[in-house]
């Protein structure tokens, strides 16, 4: 008995996923492989649009989407590795650095008939200035977002209030170079255009002395931590992305928002068809199903950022469309810049320079001392302490050997 | 020789993965870009010497509290009987059944503005800031690492046979004497495996800081900020602290080895 329901209990084991895998084959017809941010498409969860699955039942062609955490972790799985990509969103900069290495093929707009949506004012940029190359998918910019509570309202005008003595350990900043160093650049006398693409070490350096004699006013350097922190009015002012901020501002009334004066970053992530793309036409069927309106107004009512397709635009709710936060106004547009790739020795030095700047020590006050008497002190401490443990260890090692060998020769005699 | 051969698997996982990190750290911090050999990673690394300093301090200051902290309560468990001791044990266990990154996000908000024990603290008339500091820093680590430095304690401590007391105590020693002369020798090995566990995580440990602590880094999120741009500077800060490290560890054996023989 027990042998026989044993048997049957098998085959079935073995019939279901086989019957399973014959109906996902005759299901699908083809497959792509996207690549994207993480929570970055609207994915059916409280009632969304579920995207994926749209597009899937839609064309019979499977999606295998994956995640990325930041542009330079795709740019190395791009370039490093055999897998195939047929489409990818990757941000502005990146957008420009992949197109001039020739990693990106030109987009066939026949096969895209929804570009149409797509506003003029996206269609070139100065990450792609022809537009062959990518479709603009969501942008957005960086605000100030503050506690009315703790900063009176309207008394900040621009980043330089992320320097205002008055507000000292309630500033949060961004604990990511690129960002935080825009903004140092622009409080810089005079300021340095962070959307250039030729700044020299210099100019990084002086923007990292602006950072440094920051650091004793601030609280932090945040990135995800700054929903909790502006959330629940720890700290009372903070730069970071609008859509971002819109979240905070429904989650804590105490919030507001202030398009800083001086003109802020302006960010775009496009879709692209990179030429590692093993089936353009669906890879094109796919950014074509991304612009149609309805998607594109679920994935920006999703991501809480601004699109891009005028269709969609159109079709949103009247509080987010006219929200000067999400959608700022063409003139302050722009004012806006928008990163462009820079030379990887660069970025470097620049990462480097603000870990630097983050390392610094919080105690000192006065900027000019700092650097050289201070540290020269330390490391020759760090020194003296290395010295004396490998000394120290090398003799104990003797001390031992020699031990050692003693025992051995006392054994020997006896 | 069976025995011999089960123990292969291991030796290939060590080797994979200790010996040959180790080495690819020890390249990567005399090396540059290019491959050629250079000190100029570790004058670069130089530059962090000061947040080198502070979190070694920070670490020796978490591990001082620890023992102070563990030492009676060791001693306290070891003396109970044994029913109490492996609950008294399972409750010191039971914290680290969770996350260690839950915990610490407990922490920040247990210390942070308006949030308990401010409001409390405020209450009282007590206006001051318990997180964005070291004192917070150094409270998640002890908070972290303590049943490491009570469960060593405990082991070496219950075996101290309670005759030897006794004698000591019948031969006329006062209770500091007893201490001094039977139960502080006879607890060192515990006192100094507990200060390894506890100071080599707490010296390298990142995210405490950067969660409970302001602004300032310690060595490790400096370690993990440098890795995600220059392998070299990140490979020479990483193997200096290895040094320093493995220089403690030296001296606490032979400290060790050598009340051993004393005893």
């Amino acid at each position: 008995m027990k042998r026989t329901v044993c048997v049957i209990l098998c085959l079935i084991m073995l019939i279901l996923p086989l019957s399973l895998a014959g109906c996902s084959t005759s299901e699908f017809e083809g497959e792509i492989n996207v690549y994207n941010w993480g929570e970055y498409i609207s994915n059916g969860d409280d009632g969304t649009l579920d995207v994926i699955d749209e597009f899937e039942k839609k064309y019979k062609i499977k999606v295998n989407y994956t995640n990325f955490e930041t542009n330079e972790e795709m740019y190395n799985i791009l370039s490093n590795s055999n897998s195939s990509y047929d489409v990818i969103i990757p941000s502005d900069y990146m957008v420009s650095r992949l197109r001039e290495e020739g990693m990106l093929e030109k987009i066939d707009f026949e096969n895209v008939p929804n570009y149409k949506n797509i506003m003029d004012k996206f269609k070139t940029s100065s990450y792609d200035p022809t537009g062959e190359y990518s479709v603009a998918y969501s942008w957005g910019i960086v605000a100030l977002a503050y506690n009315k509570k703790m900063i009176e309202e309207g008394s900040v005008k621009g980043f330089s209030s992320l320097w205002d003595e008055e507000n000292k350990g309630k500033i949060l900043m961004f604990n990511n170079s690129r960002d935080a160093m825009a903004i140092a650049m622009q409080l810089c006398d005079p300021p340095i255009d962070p959307g250039s693409s030729s700044f020299t070490t210099d100019d990084i350096d002086e923007a990292t002395n602006k950072l440094i004699e920051q650091k004793p006013l601030l609280k932090k350097y945040v990135m995800d931590q700054v929903f909790t922190e502006m959330e629940s009015s720890q700290a009372a002012i903070a730069p970071y992305y609008a859509g971002d901020i819109y979240t905070m501002m429904l989650n804590n009334e105490d919030l507001t928002y202030c398009l800083p004066q001086e003109g802020s970053n302006l960010f775009v992530d496009a879709m692209c068809i990179p030429t590692c793309c093993q089936n353009k036409e669906y890879a094109e069927l796919f950014i074509n199903f991304m612009c149609d309106p309805i998607v594109a107004k679920a994935n920006a009512e999703y991501i809480g950022y601004a699109t891009p397709n005028s269709e969609a635009h159109d079709l949103l709710d009247d509080e987010i469309k006219n929200c000067e936060l999400i959608y700022p106004p063409d003139d302050y547009v722009e004012k806006c810049y928008t990163f462009s790739n820079i030379p990887n020795d660069i970025y470097v030095y620049m990462q480097e320079k603000f870990v630097k700047a983050c390392s610094s020590s919080a105690e000192v006050t006065d900027i000019e001392s700092d650097d050289a008497g201070s540290n020269i002190i330390y490391t020759i401490i760090v020194c003296i302490l290395l010295a004396i443990i490998i000394i120290a260890t090398i003799t104990m090692l003797t001390l031992n050997i020699i031990r050692a060998v003693k025992n051995r020769g006392r054994i020997q005699k006896r | 020789m069976k025995s011999k051969k089960t123990a292969y698997p291991y030796l290939l996982w060590m080797f994979l993965f200790t010996i040959v990190p180790i080495g690819m750290v020890i390249y990567y911090a005399f090396t540059d870009e290019s491959g050629n050999f250079t000190f100029n990673s570790f004058i670069s690394a130089s530059d962090y010497s000061q947040v080198f300093l502070y979190s070694l301090w920070i670490a020796l200051i978490s591990t001082f509290i620890c023992l102070v902290l563990a030492y009676p309560l060791g001693f306290m468990i070891s003396r109970c009987d044994e029913h109490k001791q492996s609950m008294i044990i399972m409750f010191i266990m039971v914290p680290m059944w969770m996350n260690f990154l839950l915990r610490i996000y407990a922490w920040v908000l247990i210390l942070q503005n308006y949030g308990p024990l401010d409001t409390m603290l405020n209450f009282f008339g007590i206006d001051i800031s318990l997180i964005g500091n070291s004192g917070a820093t150094i409270l998640g680590m002890v908070y972290e690492f303590l049943p490491f430095m009570i469960l060593p304690l405990h082991t070496v401590m219950s075996k101290i046979d309670n005759s030897l007391i006794e004698a000591a105590q019948d031969l006329g020693a006062s209770k500091f004497y007893v201490f001094k002369n039977v139960i502080f020798p006879l607890s060192v090995p515990g006192i100094i495996s507990g200060i390894t566990m506890v100071f080599v995580p707490t010296a390298s440990t990142f995210l405490v800081a950067q969660y409970l602590g302001g602004t300032q880094f310690m060595i490790g999120d400096v370690i993990e900020r440098v890795f995600q741009s220059d392998h070299h500077t990140g490979s020479a800060i990483a193997l200096v602290l290895m040094i320093v490290i493995l220089g403690f560890l030296v001296f606490m054996n032979r400290f060790g080895d050598e009340e051993a023989v004393g005893v």
